[in-house]
């Protein structure tokens, strides 16, 4: 062991807290938030929205909550995480807002204003689940538990009553007047459950193994939980349609063991199993061979659909993305509307439209650095499972942008999922605010200064101590 | 509304945009490099405000730790080279130290480095690894002589 130096000489690093820094980051956020409501408003009615004061106060009220209960309940979390989702939330907002007055919705069944409702929920969970996890170890008793509700979650909507197909995809289910995605609840309870039970069997599944072209193979006896993994990945794919949550699920299980195991060897395996269920996926199902087809020569379904097979709404989202260059038409100059589900898939060619490259980088920018916080996290985290958690969390964010992003600007096969933060689409907004929340949590727990050892003098007291007391003890 | 104010709200508005990513940015440097930083030697006090007296600063024993003696308990006198780490400690076989303790867990407790620090992590023992009378519940740092209690024995870092 060369270059070991003492103990006591090592550098200590001790995370300041940051509140302030995350104070002025909300109000640029609050800035662009409610900047962008403005700038639609005046591109679109040429006056600034009469409604601005209330939707700005009700924003301002959110987000402040937001940070004060982080200042309370974290206060050591990462500073930037919050205003980051904070200002994607906020621009998300506006720009379905802009979609509404083109699509002439009327102010009650507006889609900004259901969006701004399922925020307002999601800014609650965040806050409860910051309450009622104190510390995110706590969550690795439920690993099973969480499985199991994940599962659940899964099959609801395959059930005949609640559930309901929307689009193609049952992945929605009735509760009363609204509609819920369980898929994204899913979502979080399994990155609970992988965390979990690969940080006690994370041992196993590092251990034994055949060395191939510089690659450790796991052994066949390990496979079990990979291949259980992919079979309900593939499970969605054909029951439910969902290509999107499939590639999630699977991907997230994949990267986590990945981290969990530090062995390429579960990247290649996870790949080769990728790669044949999507073979096999292609041959067997109509739907997903549309979309690849759809991807691959996108302009030979356009403008007329071949054998009922459309491109309409990926060339339609291209179109307007090179349209808008690099900065955009600006709001109320584009024709976002001519693609339909531009506010909940497509809502980053409506930006690319009316805002140009230059606010998608911005935005893609941000997406990077909720990830990159997330995986910084999991570097500093202090235990295993929190790691594996916010791995787990940060990835989540990640895919699901990539599997979008991807997906519209035609890198790969169209999938259905929601922009994190951006879209509409309630039960996906939610989800990612308890992410962030948990991600906060963990944050929070490992930037804390460290419990103080006792020194050796308070050793050397309570031994003296713990003596007379069984003296005293022993006496009676 | 004329197209030359059009131009200049959505440029306006791209700008207030790269602002909060810059400013996200600049926080997350000075994050990075603006934790505060204690070096124990040179005397400072640790930098951890209202929380009572850091790990830094104890009184330092000199020297650097070779190996982990149980000293206390019914394996007293076994030592085991810090070159083997990480050291398991339980009473299971596969265990480095393994203890002949009824208090002591199969997998009880696990001495591991990072850098040049010594930690030791509970492994969710059923009756805890403690430093002094403090039940640990995360990797917490030790140094030489530093007393690590598992059930009835003792351990620590020696020379």
């Amino acid at each position: 062991m060369s270059g070991f130096t003492p103990a006591s000489s090592m550098p200590v690093f001790v995370h300041r807290s940051r509140r302030g820094a995350e104070l002025v980051l909300m109000i640029l956020a609050l800035a662009v938030g409610i900047g962008a409501y403005a700038a639609v408003g005046l591109g679109v009615q040429e006056k600034v929205p009469v409604d601005i004061v209330g939707y700005g106060t009700w924003l301002v009220a959110l987000l402040v909550a937001a940070h004060i209960g982080v200042r309370l309940l974290a206060p050591y979390a990462d500073p930037v995480l919050l205003p980051l989702v904070a200002m994607l939330n906020g621009f998300g907002l506006a720009v379905i807002h802009r979609l509404d007055l083109a699509a002439g919705a009327s102010e009650s069944d507006a889609f900004a204003r259901q969006q701004l409702i399922w925020m307002s929920l999601g800014v609650v969970l965040f806050l409860i689940t910051l309450f009622v996890v104190p510390d995110h170890r706590m969550l690795q008793r439920f690993t099973y538990t969480a499985g199991l509700g994940a599962v659940v979650m899964l099959i609801l909507p395959m059930l005949p009553i609640i559930g309901k197909t929307i689009n193609g995809a049952r992945i929605w289910i009735n509760l009363g007047p609204v509609s819920f995605q369980p898929g994204e609840v899913a979502k979080v309870l399994l990155v609970v459950c992988f965390a979990g039970y690969l940080a006690v069997h994370r041992d196993a599944l590092a251990l034994a193994g055949r060395r191939f072209v510089g690659i450790d193979l796991p052994r066949g006896r390990d496979l079990g939980p990979l291949l259980m993994m992919w079979v309900i990945s593939l499970a969605i794919l054909v029951l439910q349609r969902d290509l999107g949550s499939s590639l999630l699920f699977y991907g997230l299980f994949v990267v986590t063991l990945y981290v969990a195991t530090e062995r390429k060897g579960w990247i290649v395996v996870g790949g080769l199993l990728f790669a044949g269920g999507v073979f096999a996926a292609i041959s067997l199902f109509s739907h997903v061979r549309v979309r690849v087809l759809t991807w691959l020569n996108p302009f030979d379904y356009y403008p007329d659909p071949v054998n009922g097979t459309s491109s309409g709404q990926l060339v339609e989202g291209l179109f307007g993305m090179a349209w808008g260059g690099m900065i955009g038409r600006g709001f109320g100059s584009g024709e976002p509307w001519r693609v339909p589900y531009a506010n909940s898939d497509f809502i980053i060619p409506a930006i690319g439209e009316e805002l140009g490259l230059t606010a998608l980088l911005a935005l893609l920018l941000c997406y990077g650095l909720i990830v990159e916080r997330g995986l910084r996290t999991a570097i500093v985290a202090r235990d295993d499972f929190g790691k594996l958690l916010s791995v787990g969390l940060a990835t989540s964010v990640a895919l699901q942008t990539f599997v979008v992003v991807g997906g519209v600007t035609g890198l790969i096969p169209l999938t259905g999922l929601t922009t994190p933060f951006l879209s509409y689409g309630g039960s996906s907004l939610v989800a990612n605010w308890v992410i962030v929340a948990l991600l906060l949590r963990v944050s929070d727990q490992s930037r804390r200064p460290l419990p103080t050892a006792p020194s050796d003098e308070d050793l050397a007291a309570e031994e003296t101590q713990i003596v007379k007391l069984d003296k005293g003890a022993m006496n009676k | 509304m004329s197209e030359l104010t059009l131009f200049l709200i959505r440029v306006a508005y791209l700008a207030i945009l790269w602002i909060f990513v810059l400013a996200a940015l600049s926080v997350i440097r000075s994050d990075m490099f603006g934790a505060r930083v204690t070096n124990a030697s040179a005397g400072q006090p640790a930098a951890a405000p209202g929380r009572g007296k850091s790990p830094a600063a104890r009184a330092p024993r000199r020297g650097v730790p070779t190996h982990v003696a149980v000293t206390t308990g019914s394996n007293a006198g076994v030592t085991v080279p810090l070159s083997q780490a990480p050291i398991v400690i339980g009473r299971g076989s596969d265990a480095a130290i393994i203890l002949d303790d009824d208090y002591a867990s199969t997998r009880h407790a696990r001495i591991a480095v990072s850098g040049d620090q010594w930690f030791v992590e509970d492994l969710g023992s059923t009756n805890g690894t403690y430093i002094g009378s403090v039940r640990i519940n995360q990797p917490t740092a030790i140094s030489l002589g530093t007393q690590v209690r598992i059930g009835k024995t003792i351990l620590e870092l020696r020379k």
